[in-house]
Formats: C-alpha cells, structure tokens, sequence
C-alpha cells in the first residue's frame, strides 16, 4: 500500500509543479535557514570538555563590594592575593591559576622573524585537570612550580614551526630572550568555546602554543596579555599592582564530587568571611563556584547575534510551514471529487490519512534535500555573517544533515495533518452528486 | 465595493483566510523587526570616527626581547615611517578609533577624586597626532614637541598637559569653557587642558561614551605599540605594501602580527564592524526571502480559490458583472484579510520587540518601522492577488451554464 500511495503522490505532485515546487522551496528555505543558524548556535553553546565539565569548577570571589559591582555577581577574575592565598591553600584534588602572557618566540635561526604566540602562564595541574592530549613528554611537575623551573609545554603547530616536528623534549624556546627548556609537546588543543579563560577571549580565540608555568612567569614579570581590571588605582611598581584589588587571574579547581564541591564553596564563604573580618571586605561573604557550563551559561558565550538570527530563522521556519499548511490544503481540497470516489469505493479515512501524509512526507524529503544543499551553502557562507573563530566552528557533520532531513520531513508531515483532516472529512455522496 | 458579501464568502473559507491572515501576521512582524535590526547595525556601521578616514595606514607592533626600554627604538621606528617617501606624517599610540582596544579612565574636576568622574578613553601620542589623524582642533593649541614624555608600564599616565574632545569638554564642564581648566585623572595629580578637538571616537564600537576622548602627549614604555599613518595623497597603497619592510628594515626584533599586523583604515572599520555588517546581510536576506514566499503562497492560495469559484464568477459576470467588478472583488477580499493580518501583525511585532528588549538589549521598535512594514505588506499582498484576480476577471460567462 505504501509504494502505491508514494505512486500516487507523486503523480499528484507532477500535476501541479508549480505548487509543488513553491511548497518543495517553503521547506526548503525555511529549514536550511533554521539550521545553518543551529549550526551556529550549537558551536558557540556546546561543551567544549564534555567528560569532565561538571566536575571542573571556575572560582569567584567578590573584593570589589556591592557598590564596583553589578546584580551581585563577584568580578569575572581573580586578584593576585585571592588567586595565590586560594592556591596554596590546597583545598581540591587539582587547581590552576591561569593568565594570557604576551610573548614572542624568537627562532634560533637568525634568518627568521620572531613570532607571536598565543600563550597562557599556568600550574601543572592545567594539563591533567583538562585532559590536555601529549605527542611527545610530559607536562612539568608541581615540584618544578615550587623550584619555579624555567620549563615550557609548547604545541604541535609551534613545534612543527621551531623544530620541523621533530622530537624536541629537552630543547630550549627563546621568549623575549628568556629561555625555557621544553617537557612536552601537546597537540593542537584549541577547545572552544574557550572556558579557562572566557574573560579575555569572550569564549573564541585562534588558540594557545605556549603554556610556561605561572610563578617563573611572576618572577620575570612576563606582561599580562589579557585584561586588567582596577576599580581604585593600584600604585606604582609591581609589588603594589600584586597587593592591589585589580583582577586579572583566572582560578579552577577539579573537584570530582559533589561533596568536595560543597566543601570548597564552605572553604571560600569562610575565607571571604575572615578578609571580612580582617577589615579588607567591607561586605558579606560573596563567592561563586561554577562548573563549565554554568559558567559559559552566566559569562553569555554565545553571541547576541547568534540567538537572534537563530530565534528569527525559527520564525522564519513557522511561516514557511504556515505557508505550506496553506498551499497543502488548496492542493487536497481541489481533489475532493478524486477523494470523494476513493470513499465511495470504499477507502476508509484511514486510507485518507495515509495517502495524504505520504504525499506530503515526499515534499519532505525533496524539501529536505533542498535544504541539506542550501544547508551546506549556508554553513559555507556563515564566514560572511560571524567573525571567522565563530564561523569555522560551524560544520555540516553527518548529525546536522540527518537533522535536516528529519526537520524537513516532520515539518511537512506536521504542516500536512490540518489538510489531510480536512480532506478526510470530504463527504462521498456529496461530492459524487455535484458532479 | 460592496464589502459585505466578501464578507459572508470569507465565512465558508475560514482555513484559508485564517491561514493567509497569519501568515502576513508572522511575516509582518519579523520583517519589522528584522529590518529594524538591519537599519541598527547600518546605523553604526556607518558611524563617523571624527578622524580623516582615507589615506591612514595602522600598524600593531609588537616589540621583541627585553629591553630595559623600549622608548628609543619606538623614537626611531617613527623617525623612520615619517621619512618614507608616501607618508606625510605619524605617530606612535597606545590605541585609535575602532581599535576594539585600549585604555579609558574616570576623569574628576575636583583634586579629592570624591565624586563619580566622566569616563574617557586615553589615547597617547604627540605634536603629530592631531595632523596624522585628521581631527579638528576647535579651540586652544596642539602639543609643542617638548611637552612630550614616556611613562612606565607600572605608572600612571598623567601628563601636565591633555587635548580633549568637544563632547568630553561639554560633559567635564557643562555650560563653560573647558580650555586651560584643570582635571585629575587620578586624585590629586593635575592636567590642563590645552585644546579642544571637534570630534573623536573611542577604540571600542560598544562604549557608551563614545565621543569622550582625551590625548595626552605620551610614549608608553610597553613592547606593545601601535604606528598611526598619514599617507599623501594616492600613497596609500604603496606605503601599506612596503611599511613592513621599512620597520624591519629598522630592527628584526620585533613581531607584525599576520593578522591586524598592517591595515589601511578601510579594513581596520571593516574588521571593526564585521559582526554587525554580517547581521545586516543575514537579516536583508530573510526579509527578501521571507516576502518571496510570503508572495508565492498567497498566490498559490488565490489561484486556488480563483479556480474553485470559476463556475460563481460565471454567474455573476452573466448576471451583469464586468471585469473590473471581479478583478476588483478579488483585490479587495485580499485586501480585508491582509488587513487583519497586519493588525494583528503590529501586535505581535511590537511584543516581539518588546521581548528582544529585555532579553538582547535591542533598541525599541520605532513605529515608522511598523508603519513600513505594513505598506510593504498590504502592497505585497495586492500585488502577488493581482494575478489570479486578472484570470478571474478573464472568466467567460459561459463558464455559469456549464456543468450546473
């Protein structure tokens, strides 16, 4: 019966191509135009570490009071006397404290330029606690945090770069003349959206190939590469820019259960309770302990521009159905004698139903394929809408074309019931008279 | 016209009236806001600098190694740019408009720094800035090369001279002449304004202190620099091509990053307004498409019904109806139903707007948009019936004998 009722649909559709195809191409733009903006959406909203994001935590401790902040949500980082007080204290299995250094890489080859690498001063707990993938060696040790060891994870594209990706654990990189001896080489790990560091990067960068641990970095003063917030002038010199309130670091800690995690916000309410106590807080203990999502969620990660045009494809979307709804029904109706004899003849409407929703489940499928090509166009232009760390995150996987078609199918099936009803409703003995 | 026998028509088709009413409902109130969003983002796309946009050539600069200063090789770097034959001046600065980045600060009018100040961005540079970037100076005088000096990265910079824009100078002192007053930029340290300029923006697109700038005469000791570049005349493009070649001819320790390295001020505006450019053209392509569609179905929708009353325009038109009856007939009950579409269209337009609003911080809805987008919609509907509504009218009254 399916393959008969498919014939007839198809005959049905080859009788008027104009409606047809005006219903073929309602789908088909309105669904290729909902997902080439899900496509969007879906990168700049997924979970950039999905197997450990509910276990790793982002700290926020509010030193700036009530008044320098907004809907009592503590500054987005760290000053240097919380992130380090935090640190040392030791109150989860793994933390790290990281900031965006400004650094060039200079080859040893004189012939060559330096270059500027995106790079990042952290603890060795950055690697394990964010399953950061080695190619070659290790990440340094916490003992070489203590030593404050002049040591360097680079990347795959800088070793390929430095050392034509050869085996490099051991050599030394030249930053601004500071030499760091290389433990490891990571691949190229670029999650995005970026969630250690959200506040300098607003969740998309180009990546880091440079990671140097965080007190050698304190040592040589190496330049903050990302942004310094002070809401009362530090001072001059670098030790009161340490003892000031500015905030520039970014403080996460793994803790694997829930238990540990209500013990590490008890520990921060209490550490903010004694600076209010000690006179440095004027105001109650005010601290956040978010896990990734939650924090992406608040930091509003994915961009303005991409929910709007998804909401607004969604709308486009219904009014092509609302469309299709309309040029359905014309299309049904106008066959009420041909439905008349069916039931006549003895078709149930159950019958109806059938043959109706398969004819409109073929517009799906032709509207889906239509919209999987102008998907693909669509995700192919997406460079010409969002800024390119937005756009190249946007991919037409086999997941998004499987949705697309299932869209454009349920779409047309759902669009198709009003008319089917109707058409079901369509009386014989009326219809067989007037003719 | 008689309206009330459309009337009673429409009551036996009350599928697809309803359908074509909602439809022209959804449409109308995306188009509004869509083309709201567009006329937004243009809006600022287009939003003048104050500088003399053509002709400047931008350079990010990234000193390398660790001097114990960089202010003698930045004294150099800019000796250099000025002597390349295309160039007509520059300067060396921390930030410039539609930077994206930079530096601002409260400024107060008292020493105490006890009340709220006004917020500013702080662009460096010296007796050449003003020239290389084009701005009007309105009152007082530019800096004199003397009044030049560096500050160090874990200062603050506060120097005894400042040249602040019109807007900035209205805000510190409202209703007076902002020339030769003292402000702090921070408590207790003074500066005087010495010039006024007419217009100047801050690096970021988003600020809501957009026209307050102040420029102070300068050099930031930092390995992170900025050369702003006046060319001649028709120069543009050869001093954009060989201003890398100049500065490493100078020195190799430096680093011009690939991308942002080099840019005429056309691409730095461009790079600026990516995002919003980007929207403009999606939200121009929905609306287009959104109407074609919305044209296509009422079309498939008339004819359908053109075809299905064929045998009751035969009558009328025996009965004595001429053509212009029918095709009137068809505009008009296009008309009525486009109408309650658009009302209750401007309904949901304005709540969607409303609900923008407060979730993205949109702008309201101003009503001309409504007010537009109803006359789009209204014409659109006429214009995609008008086709059915002539075959209608070409129905022959022969049509009334057949069949009965």
């Amino acid at each position: 019966m399916f393959s008969y009722y498919l014939h007839l649909g198809l005959r049905s559709l080859r009788r008027n191509p104009v409606l047809t195809a005006l219903m073929v191409m309602a789908i088909g733009f309105g669904v290729a135009a909902a997902m080439t903006t899900y496509s969007v959406f879906r990168a700049t909203s997924r979970d950039p570490i999905p197997q450990k994001s509910d276990v790793l935590y982002n700290v926020q401790v509010d030193n700036w009071g009530p008044e320098n902040t907004k809907n009592g949500e503590p500054p987005p980082a760290l000053s240097y006397t919380d992130a380090t007080t935090l640190l040392r204290a030791r109150k989860a299995q793994r933390q790290t404290v990281t900031y965006p250094i400004g650094v060039s890489v200079i080859p040893e080859d004189p012939s060559r330029l330096p270059m500027r690498q995106g790079a990042y001063a952290t603890g060795a707990d950055f690697f394990p606690m964010f399953d950061v993938p080695f190619l070659q060696g290790r990440p340094w040790s916490l003992e070489d945090d203590e030593k404050h060891a002049s040591v360097i994870v680079i990347s795959k594209a800088l070793n390929d770069k430095l050392f034509n990706g050869g085996p490099s654990v051991g050599k030394q990189v030249n930053l601004d003349g500071h030499l760091f001896q290389i433990t490891g080489v990571i691949a190229d790990w670029h999650p995005q959206p970026v969630f250690f560091d959200v506040p300098n990067t607003q969740g998309f960068d180009d990546g880091a190939s440079v990671y140097v641990p965080f007190n050698r970095a304190m040592d040589l003063k190496l330049p903050n590469n990302g942004n310094n917030n002070c809401f009362k002038d530090p001072g001059e010199g670098w030790e009161n820019y340490l003892r000031s309130e500015c905030i520039w670091l970014s403080l996460w800690a793994e803790l694997p259960s829930k238990s540990e995690a209500e013990a590490y916000r008890e520990y921060l309410t209490g550490y903010a309770a004694e600076m209010q106590r000690s006179g440095r807080f004027s105001w109650a203990p005010n601290v956040k302990l978010r896990n990734v999502m939650d924090w992406l969620s608040v930091q509003k990660v994915v961009p303005r521009e991409s929910q709007v045009s998804l909401l607004v494809s969604l709308g486009f979307l219904i009014i092509c159905l609302v469309n299709t709804i309309g040029l359905l029904l014309a299309k049904f109706m106008r066959r009420a004698p041909e439905i008349g004899v069916r039931r006549a003849l003895g078709a149930s409407r159950r019958d109806i139903y059938a043959q109706f929703l398969i004819e409109a489940g073929t517009v799906g499928i032709a509207g889906g394929v239509l919209g999987l090509l102008l998907t693909g166009l669509g995700v192919l232009g997406v460079g010409l809408v969002f800024p390119e760390e937005i756009a190249r995150l946007a991919t037409l996987d086999p997941t998004l074309m499987a949705l697309t078609l299932v869209v454009a199918i349920a779409a047309s099936v759902i669009a198709a019931f009003y008319p089917t009803w109707r058409a079901a409703q369509v009386q014989p003995a009326w219809q067989l008279k007037s003719n | 016209m008689q309206i009330k026998p459309i009337l009673s028509a429409l009551r036996r088709h009350k599928a697809g009236t309803i359908l074509i009413a909602l439809q022209i409902a959804l449409t109308l109130a995306i188009v509004c806001n869509a083309l709201f969003i567009v006329h937004e983002r243009l809006d600022r796309v287009n939003r003048p600098t104050g500088m003399n946009e053509s002709n400047v050539v931008a350079v990010q600069n990234l000193y390398v190694g660790s001097p114990s200063t960089y202010v003698p090789l930045m004294k150099t770097d800019i000796q250099a740019i000025r002597s390349m034959p295309g160039v007509e001046d520059a300067y060396v600065t921390n930030a410039f408009p539609l930077r994206r980045g930079g530096w601002s600060t409260s400024i107060q009018t008292k020493p105490d720094g006890t009340k709220n100040g006004v917020q500013s961005a702080l662009y460096f540079g010296d007796e050449h800035t003003l020239a290389t970037l084009g701005v009007k100076l309105i009152a007082g005088r530019n800096f004199s090369a003397s009044e030049v000096t560096a500050f160090e990265r874990d200062q603050q910079p506060v120097p005894a001279q400042v040249i602040v824009t019109k807007a900035l100078a209205e805000k510190l002192f409202p209703g007076e002449s902002a020339l030769g007053k003292t402000v702090y930029y921070v408590k207790g340290r003074p500066s005087i304004i010495i010039g006024i300029v007419e217009k100047l923006t801050v690096p970021w697109i988003d600020a809501d202190f957009i026209d307050n700038v102040s420029i102070m005469p300068l050099f930031f000791n930092s390995s992170y620099q900025h050369f702003v570049v006046r060319a001649k005349q028709g120069q543009q493009d050869a001093v954009y091509k060989s201003i890398a070649n100049t500065l490493y001819g100078v020195s190799r320790m430096r680093v011009l990053p690939e991308r942002y390295g080099v840019r005429t001020f056309d691409m730095v505006r461009k790079d600026a307004y990516e995002a919003d450019r980007g929207m403009a053209v999606l939200m121009s392509v929905v609306c287009g498409v959104l109407l074609a569609i919305t044209a296509a179905g009422i079309v498939g929708l008339s004819s359908f019904w053109v075809g299905q009353r064929r045998k009751q325009i035969g009558v009328r038109r025996a009965l004595g109806a001429r053509r212009s009856d029918i095709l009137s007939y068809f505009m008009t009950e296009n008309f009525l139903i486009a109408l309650s579409g658009v009302v209750v269209g401007v309904v949901l337009a304005l709540g969607m707007n409303q609900w923008m609003f407060t979730q993205f911080e949109m702008e309201r809805l101003s009503f001309t948009y409504v007010l537009v987008g109803v006359v789009i919609l209204l014409g659109l509907g006429q214009a995609a019936v008008f086709a059915p509504a002539l075959r209608a009218s070409r129905v022959s009254p022969v049509e009334a004998t057949r069949s009965v």
